[in-house]
C-alpha cells in the first residue's frame, strides 16, 4: 500500500516547489524606522548570537518604550535567522532591505563570512552595512568603501594596541627589544588578519615574531604549544575564536605557561571563553571593546523598562550584562545614534538607508552624548569621517580573576598611523580590483 | 488524458533517440524554458534572482557534476567543495593575470584546471571503492583548502585570504544587475545540463554505468577501467568547477576559502541523494529541496506565527521541520525526488482510468 503515500508526496513535492516563497505580509505605518536584525541564534555560535542580537533587540525596544522612538519616529525591525550561514544569510539580505516604508537602515551581521558574501551589494543596493569589530579591516578606508562601516576598532588597530600593552606591562616600548612574542591565530580569514602588522611591529620594534596557525575549530592545540614550549616566548597574542579559546586557556595550563602573558584580542574575551576553561583561565588577559556589567545605567534602564515588564528578549536572565550582550546593546546605540543624526540634516521623518549613510558618516559620539546615553565606559568616544569609517580605534584590557572579568587598563589608543597606511594600501589595491575610483574625501561627503 | 503517447509513432532512428520521446514532455520543456529565460527576467523581483534562483542553479550544476560521478559512475566523493574552489579560484586568478581572456573562455579554462585537478585526486579510485574511495577524495577537500588559505599568491596576497570578484563583462555588455546575471547563470547551466544529459546516454556514459553496476563484469567486456573512471572525475570535476568559478563570480562577489568547505561537500552529496543518484532533474530537485524549501518554511513560519513565538523558538521548529521532511522523503521514497517524479509520470498516463 505504498500508492497513497507516494501519491501524498508527490503532491507535496509538487506543492512545495510551485510556491514562491517570498512576499512579506508586513502593514506598514508611515512613520517608522525599519532596522533589520538578522540574527543566529541556532547553530554552533548560537550562544554568542542570542547575546549579541538579544542586547541589541532589547535596546532598540528600550528606545521605543523609554523616548517612544528617535525623535518621534518608532522603530520596527524584523529578525532573520541566518544560523551563521552565507546560504541563509543572503537571502535574509535581500529579503529585508526593501522592507517598507523606506527599506532598511542598515545591516549589522556579526558574521565575517555574510559580510564579505554582501559587500558589493551595499553600494548598489544603497544601504550601508556596520561591521562593528569584525568583517574586512581595509574597509575603514571611507572613500573607496562608502557604504562600510567598520566601526569602533578593527582588527589592525586592535593588534597594535595589544603590542602597545605589553610594552607598557614591560615598562615602555623600548623594552620589546630582543623579545619574542608569538601570534597564536585561527586559521580562518578573520585569524590572519593581523598576521601582516604584527610583523610589521616587529621589524619596528625589534621583538622576535612568530605566527602559529591553529586549523579550524581550533580544538587541537597540542603541537602549537609544543612549538610555543620550544620558541618560549615572553608573550602569546591570541586570535580565536568560538571553542577555541577555552581549548587554548586549557592547552596552554598543560603546558604551564603563565596565563597572564596570554594576551586575546576582542573576540578571544568573554565569558563564553573562560567560564568552560575553568581553573585554566585564571589570570588571562585579553583586550575588550565594551566591558562586561550590569552596572551602566542603560542596563538598568533595561532591566526596569522591559524585564520588569517581561518584554525583554533574553530567556536566560542572567546573561544581562554579559560582554557580548552588552556588545548588543553597544550595536544599538551606534545604531540609534546614526540614525538621530541623520534625523538632523534629513528631517523627522523615516529615513532610507542612503540618508541613515550619511547619519553614519557624520556620527560623533562624544563623552557628553555617550554620558547622557548612560553608557559612561560601556562605549567609547566615537568620531566618523568620510575618510575614516572606524571613529574609534581603542581598546582596554581586562583580567580573567576566575569569576569575572576585571578591567585593568584604560583606553589604550592604536598605532594610527601604521594602520591608516595599510588600509589606505589595501584599500587602493581592492579599488583598483575592482575599478573603483575612490570618492575624494577632502570635498566633504 | 492529456499525457497519453497513444497515436506518437516514432519511425525514425531519430526520433527513437530523443532526448525526450513524448511529445508532452518536449512542449512542457520548451514552456519551461522559455518561462525561464523570458517569463522569470520580465516578472521576477530581485529577491527571486539574488536570493533564490542563482544559488539554486549554480548549486544545481555542483550537484550535477556530483551525480554523474556519484550517480552514474558509482564513485563516492567528498571533494566537491574543492573542485569549486579551485574553479572559483582559478577564475579569479585568469581574470587577474590575463584578463585579456574573454570571460567565457576563462570559466572553461577554470573548469578544466578543475576538471586536471579531480582527475589527480580520482587517481585512488583505480585501487580503492565505495566509503574507502570517499575518505581518499575527503584528502582533496582538506588539501585544497589547506592550499589557497596558505599559500598568498592565489588569493593575490590578500592579508586574509579573501578574494574579490572582478566586474563581469561579456561582449562589452557588463552581467552587473541581478536580471542579467540570472540569465548569464541560467545559458551556462542550461547548456551544460543538455550537455550532460547527452553524454549519459553516450558511449562515455554508458561505460560510467557499467562500472557502476558491476566494475568486474564491466572490465571483462572490455570497459577500460582508467580511462572510464577518470573521465568520471574530470567530467565530474569540470562541472563543479564552473559552478564554483559561478559562485565566485554571479553570486557572492567576495569568497574566503572557507566558503568551499567540507560542509558544503556534504551539502552537495545530501542534494544527491535527496534528489536521486544518476538523474539529471533530480541534481535540480536535490538542490531545490536543499536551498529552497529551508526558506519557504522560514517565511511560511513567519506567515503562521509572526512575532508570537519566544526568540530563538522559530528557527529551531524550522530544523525540526526541515529534518522530518529529509527522513519523510527518504522513506518514502529512497530513490530520490526524481524517482517521485517518475512515479507521477506513470501515474499520469493512465489517468483518469488505472488498472
Amino acid at each position: 500500500m505504498q500508492r497513497p503515500i507516494q501519491t501524498a508526496s508527490c503532491a507535496l513535492v509538487a506543492l512545495a516547489f510551485a510556491l514562491p516563497a517570498m512576499a512579506q505580509g508586513t502593514a506598514s505605518v508611515p512613520n517608522e524606522q525599519f532596522i533589520p536584525v538578522v540574527s543566529y541564534r541556532v547553530g554552533p555560535y548560537a550562544a554568542a548570537g542570542t547575546s549579541v542580537f538579544g542586547g541589541f533587540i532589547d535596546y532598540l525596544n528600550l528606545v521605543n518604550l523609554r523616548d517612544g522612538g528617535i525623535n518621534g519616529v518608532k522603530i520596527t525591525f524584523e529578525e532573520c535567522e541566518t544560523s551563521y550561514t552565507v546560504d541563509k544569510g543572503v537571502p535574509c539580505y535581500e529579503k529585508l532591505k526593501n522592507h517598507p516604508p523606506t527599506g532598511a537602515s542598515m545591516f549589522t551581521f556579526y558574521s565575517t563570512a555574510i559580510s564579505y558574501a554582501v559587500l558589493d551589494r551595499a553600494g548598489v543596493d544603497h544601504v550601508p552595512q556596520v561591521t562593528i569589530v569584525h568583517g574586512r579591516t581595509d574597509a575603514s578606508d571611507g572613500s573607496v568603501f562608502p557604504y562600510i562601516f567598520p566601526l569602533v576598532t578593527n582588527y589592525w588597530s586592535a593588534d597594535t594596541d595589544i603590542i602597545k600593552f605589553i610594552g607598557m606591562r614591560l615598562g615602555g616600548m623600548d623594552k620589546l627589544k630582543g623579545k619574542k612574542i608569538v601570534h597564536l591565530y585561527l586559521d580562518v580569514a578573520y585569524g590572519k588578519e593581523p598576521n601582516e602588522i604584527f610583523m610589521k611591529q616587529a621589524a619596528m620594534y625589534g621583538f622576535e615574531g612568530k605566527l602559529i596557525p591553529v586549523p579550524p575549530p581550533g580544538t587541537d592545540q597540542q603541537s602549537q604549544w609544543l612549538e610555543i614550549r620550544e620558541f618560549a616566548p615572553d608573550y602569546v597574542v591570541v586570535t580565536g575564536y568560538g571553542v577555541m579559546n577555552p581549548a587554548m586557556l586549557k592547552a596552554a595550563a598543560r603546558a604551564n605557561y603563565p596565563r597572564d602573558h596570554i594576551i586575546g584580542n576582542f573576540w578571544t574575551g568573554s565569558e563564553e571563553d573562560t567560564v568552560p576553561a575553568g581553573e585554566a583561565a585564571v589570570n588571562y588577559i585579553s583586550a575588550l571593546v565594551n566591558p562586561a556589567g550590569t552596572d551602566f545605567k542603560v542596563v538598568q534602564d533595561i532591566e526596569k523598562y522591559l524585564y520588569a515588564k517581561g518584554l525583554g528578549n533574553m530567556t536566560d536572565k542572567s546573561r544581562i550584562g554579559s560582554v557580548l550582550y552588552n556588545r548588543g546593546i553597544m550595536t544599538g546605540i551606534i545604531s540609534v545614534e546614526a540614525i538621530r543624526t541623520a534625523q538632523g540634516k534629513y528631517g523627522k521623518k523615516p529615513l532610507t538607508g542612503e540618508q541613515v549613510r550619511w547619519g553614519l558618516e557624520n556620527l560623533n559620539l562624544d563623552d557628553k552624548r555617550i554620558a547622557e546615553l548612560g553608557a559612561t565606559g560601556l562605549i567609547q568616544p566615537l568620531k566618523v569621517s568620510c575618510s575614516d569609517h572606524e571613529g574609534g580605534g581603542a581598546v582596554k584590557f581586562q583580567q580573567w580573576d576566575g569569576k569575572k572579568w576585571k578591567i585593568i587598563s584604560d583606553w589604550i589608543q592604536p598605532d594610527r598611523k601604521l594602520v591608516r597606511d595599510m588600509v589606505e594600501a589595501s584599500a587602493a589595491k581592492y579599488a583598483k580590483e575592482k575599478g573603483i575610483t575612490p570618492r575624494d574625501c577632502t570635498k566633504g561627503g | 488524458m492529456f499525457y497519453r503517447e497513444a497515436g506518437q509513432f516514432r519511425t525514425s532512428y531519430h526520433a527513437d533517440q530523443r532526448i525526450f520521446p513524448i511529445r508532452q514532455d518536449r512542449l512542457a520543456m520548451g514552456a519551461l524554458l522559455l518561462v525561464a529565460f523570458v517569463g522569470v527576467p520580465l516578472f521576477g523581483n530581485e529577491y527571486l534572482f539574488s536570493a533564490l534562483l542563482i544559488p539554486w542553479l549554480i548549486l544545481s550544476l555542483a550537484t550535477l557534476g556530483l551525480n554523474i560521478l556519484t550517480g552514474y559512475a558509482g564513485q563516492l566523493s567528498l571533494g566537491t567543495a574543492g573542485f569549486m574552489a579551485v574553479g572559483g579560484f582559478a577564475a579569479f586568478n585568469f581574470q587577474l593575470r590575463t584578463p585579456q581572456i574573454p570571460l567565457l573562455v576563462n570559466f572553461i579554462l577554470s573548469g578544466l584546471c578543475a576538471a586536471a585537478v579531480g582527475t589527480a585526486f580520482g587517481l585512488p579510485s583505480l585501487r580503492i571503492k565505495g566509503l574507502y574511495l570517499a575518505v581518499a577524495t575527503l584528502a582533496s577537500q582538506f588539501f585544497i583548502e589547506w592550499l589557497f588559505t596558505r599559500f598568498g599568491w592565489f588569493s593575490d596576497h590578500s592579508s586574509s585570504g579573501v578574494i574579490t570578484a572582478q566586474k563581469m563583462v561579456i561582449a562589452g555588455i557588463g552581467v552587473d544587475t541581478p536580471v542579467r546575471r540570472y540569465v548569464f547563470v541560467l545559458s551556462i547551466v542550461s547548456v551544460l545540463a543538455l550537455a550532460a544529459k547527452n553524454l549519459v546516454r553516450s558511449r562515455a556514459g554508458r561505460a560510467w554505468m557499467a562500472v557502476r553496476d558491476m566494475d568486474v563484469a564491466a572490465e571483462v567486456i572490455g570497459i577500460p577501467m582508467l580511462r572510464t573512471k577518470l573521465s568520471a572525475f574530470a567530467v565530474s570535476s569540470f562541472y563543479c568547477g564552473v559552478a564554483g568559478a559561478l559562485w565566485v563570480f554571479a553570486y557572492l562577489g567576495s569568497v574566503e576559502p572557507q566558503a568551499f568547505d567540507l560542509d558544503r561537500s556534504f551539502q552537495i552529496l545530501t542534494m544527491v541523494i535527496i534528489g536521486g543518484m544518476g538523474s539529471v532533474l533530480g541534481s535540480f530537485l536535490g538542490a531545490g529541496f536543499i536551498i529552497l524549501l529551508p526558506l519557504l518554511l522560514q517565511s511560511t513560519m513567519q506567515r503562521v506565527f509572526g512575532n508570537a513565538l519566544r526568540p530563538g523558538l522559530e528557527p529551531n521548529i524550522e530544523q525540526f521541520v526541515f529534518g522530518a521532511l529529509i527522513i519523510f522523503f527518504l522513506i518514502v521514497e529512497p530513490l530520490g525526488l526524481a524517482r517521485l517524479w517518475s512515479v507521477a509520470k506513470e501515474k499520469l498516463r493512465l489517468w483518469p482510468f488505472p488498472h
